[in-house]
């Protein structure tokens, strides 16, 4: 298949198919709920709606968010040929319905109607030694990316300092700031340390991670967990109508910081956790 | 399940409580930022008839226009209303609007337009944009297209059983509000 038709096809999957993961962590998410209350109205509501989309392959979610491209690439190939591929794909997947129009310039406020425009759809190019291609793409909606957050510690306000216990302060914060405005229940991907870019460039990363998936270090591991279980006691509930879920998980990871500089990046992913892998490998196209 | 269909009376809204769901039937008209800011800067008559005891929905649809010209609703949930927060109240009040449809519910200044002017605040499922667009049984019109860009526009829509639960209703309570201060509870207990 033509590198076009295949990435059209990749978008298509991440609008309307919700990974398998999420899914089920949605769906244990409905059993949890009291019957009659509007959390168990939410859930309901949510799951005819993935089973819906998947059907009449039409998008989860009319927000089909901003169309972020991560490119692991082997040695020799050329960049353009991917962003000249993506940009078509993007354009005809527009034309097709599997995208709104999302990408509107700031200055003029005109909306570019294709989903193309200044850096969009957005690539992160990594080149790798394997010799095969890896095309992860999210979407990512914009009331949740709206209730995002970048804490520098410490925090007075919080008392938070520069530990993990302070980590996990503003975290919990974040998430009472958001309250169902990022459409709850949210995952949450969380980068600490690097500067003011890479921080949050490591939070979004984490949503390629599966729901379950633990940070390798047992340390964060541990934060991870408890802060699941913790943030569910805040009863914010799906859609902020009160509830048992709030965030169907927390990923987190770590990199290096500057001694005077401490951040703390935190990224909202709504329920409608859209994103698909695809890998190319001997001429072969494989969608995970 | 409270079934409501526009026109919708003053007396209908205000026998609505938060809590109550409700399946809402008939023309209603999606508006966001763009489309707030038109009707409060320079107030537009084009849609004050159909707004009359309507309803506004936040939405910026995915729609589609088939060989005929005929528009339809693919995906179309709700969008964050907090954005309208600053427009919201004098809208509702200039164009007698007798509720709005949105996602995470809005502040003490719209709360404050709601029960003055005899409005609530609906709450749809942030996400279902498929399962809403099946509601949408027919686009009627579609005003500013060409200006503001197809999420933006005013699509003018018939809606059937469109299903919602009144989060913030027209004597000053707010679920939003309850739930924000609960959690705000329980978070000083947990740090």
């Amino acid at each position: 298949m033509e590198l076009k038709e295949s990435i059209l096809e990749l978008i298509r999957r991440a609008a309307t198919d919700l990974p398998e993961d999420v899914a089920e962590s949605l769906s244990r998410a409905y059993d949890r709920e009291d019957d009659g209350t509007p959390a168990k109205g939410v859930f309901k509501t949510i799951l005819e709606n993935v089973k819906m989309a998947r059907g009449q392959s039409t998008p989860i979610c009319q927000d089909t968010g901003s169309v972020l491209f991560f490119i692991d690439f082997p040695v020799g190939d050329v960049e353009q040929t991917y962003r000249d591929a993506i940009r078509e794909a993007a354009i005809e997947a527009t034309k097709k319905q599997y995208l709104r129009p999302n990408a509107v310039d700031p200055v003029t406020s005109k909306n570019s109607g294709d989903n193309t425009g200044e850096n969009a759809p957005f690539i992160h190019f990594h080149q790798w030694d394997k010799d095969e291609v890896r095309i992860r793409l999210m979407l990512k909606g914009g009331g949740s990316e709206n209730v995002g957050a970048q804490y520098k510690l410490p925090f007075p306000a919080l008392k938070a300092g520069r530990d993990l216990a302070g980590v996990r302060k503003v975290i919990i914060d974040a998430v009472v700031n958001a309250q169902g405005l990022g459409c709850a229940p949210g995952t949450l991907g969380v980068g600490i340390g690097g500067d003011r870019i890479t921080s949050y460039a490591l939070s979004k990363e984490q949503f390629f991670r599966k729901i379950g998936e633990r940070n390798s270090d047992p340390k964060i591991a541990e934060l991870e967990e408890e802060l699941y279980s913790t943030i569910n006691k805040l009863q914010i509930g799906p859609m902020g109508f009160g509830g048992k879920t709030t965030v169907l998980d927390v990923f987190i990871s770590a990199q290096a910081r500057h001694p005077a500089t401490f951040f703390v990046a935190i990224s909202y992913m709504c329920w409608a956790f859209r994103r698909k892998i695809m890998t190319i490998k001997n001429g072969e196209v494989s969608y995970d | 399940m409270i079934k409501l269909t526009v026109p919708i009376s003053e007396e209908e809204i205000r026998n609505l409580k938060v809590g109550d769901e409700v399946s809402l039937s008939g023309v209603i008209v999606t508006a966001r930022d763009e489309a707030h800011k038109l009707m409060v800067e320079e107030k537009p008559d084009f849609i004050r008839e159909i707004l009359k005891e309507s309803v506004i929905y936040h939405c910026g649809p995915v729609v589609k226009q088939d060989e005929n010209g005929e528009w339809s609703f693919v995906s179309a949930g709700p969008t964050t209303s907090a954005r309208e927060e600053p427009y919201q109240a004098d809208v509702v009040c200039e164009y007698n609007v007798r509720g709005v449809i949105g996602k995470g519910g809005m502040g003490p200044k719209t709360a404050d337009g709601l029960e003055k002017c005899g409005a609530v605040y609906f709450h749809a499922v942030g996400g279902a944009g498929t399962l809403i667009a099946n509601s949408v049984t027919k686009v009627k019109t579609v005003f500013k297209l060409e200006e503001f860009g197809s999420p933006e526009a005013f699509w003018v829509i018939e809606v059937k059983d469109f299903p919602l639960v009144v989060t913030m209703d027209s004597h000053g309570k707010s679920i939003h509000k309850e739930v924000k201060e609960r959690s705000q509870k329980i978070m000083e207990e947990l740090l």
